[in-house]
């Protein structure tokens, strides 16, 4: 797995506080889930106050990523393994 | 006041350097532990370590440092634990890292809010946790005065 900076993708949201890119994944993702603090996701431990909703549209993956001098992140990209892995290892939001 | 806190194994986790003090703070911390016995290490992104090698080259105050993503990919591999983990935070990020250490360490966690909007950022806080919070962003003096109480250090350092 290449390493997060080095591949293609999408910034949906910079510099957001976490709870910011909850509720943006929350609202816009009808495939949700939620995964602990510490998952690993394109080679990074997902930092984060739980829960932590991933939003998945086919094999694109939308998940925060946080930076301490930067805030956090909401990144978009296509990948079908981790698509698949989170859809494996997440809890799924319940409708 | 909190127990005094003795122990083997501390972490500081630092947050992004540009609040003035928490360079300082560290420094005074990392010395306060090593002298009461703690193992520490400190973890903290290019940035912060470059800060503290700079500001302490002959490793008086800090001896160990490590990489904040290698650190907390250490610590989720269970390569590493920590009895006590104080976390520095000054922004929305500092308390997502406060919430994954108390998720992934088993360790005594202690955060520790400053600047400018510190009290704001303590009340995003809901997990449990022990907090130290003051406006500091300049002047180190009052955030230094409450770590020594919590740390039960007051009185034997003045």
């Amino acid at each position: 797995m290449a390493c997060i900076d080095e591949i293609e993708k999408e910034v949906l949201l910079s510099g957001a506080s976490f709870a910011e890119c909850r509720a943006y994944v929350e609202k816009k993702y009808p495939e949700i889930y939620y995964v602990d603090p510490g998952y690993k996701i394109f080679d990074r431990h997902i930092i984060g106050v739980p829960p932590i909703a991933i939003g998945l549209e086919n094999d694109f993956v939308v998940f925060p990523f946080t930076k301490p001098c930067y805030g956090t992140f909401l990144l978009k990209i296509e990948c079908h393994e981790e698509a698949q892995r989170v859809r494996l290892l997440g809890k799924k939001k319940r409708k | 006041m909190a127990d005094a806190l003795t122990g083997q194994s501390a972490l500081l986790l630092m947050g992004c350097p540009e609040i003035p003090v928490q360079t300082g703070i560290g420094l005074y911390l990392a010395h306060m532990l090593t002298t009461h016995d703690w193992d520490v290490l400190t973890a903290g992104n290019p940035s912060v370590i470059s800060l503290l090698r700079v500001s302490d080259p002959e490793k008086h105050y800090i001896r160990k440092m490590i990489d904040l993503d290698r650190c907390i990919g250490d610590i989720v591999e269970k390569h590493r634990n920590f009895d006590l983990c104080i976390v520095f935070a000054h922004n929305d990020a500092g308390i997502s890292y406060a919430a994954t250490m108390h998720h992934i360490s088993t360790g005594r966690l202690i955060v520790i809010v400053f600047g400018r909007n510190a009290e704001t950022l303590a009340a995003l806080i809901d997990f449990p946790c022990e907090t130290i919070v003051e406006k500091a962003v300049h002047n180190p003096n009052e955030l230094r005065k409450k770590i020594d109480e919590v740390f039960g250090w007051h009185a034997s350092t003045r």
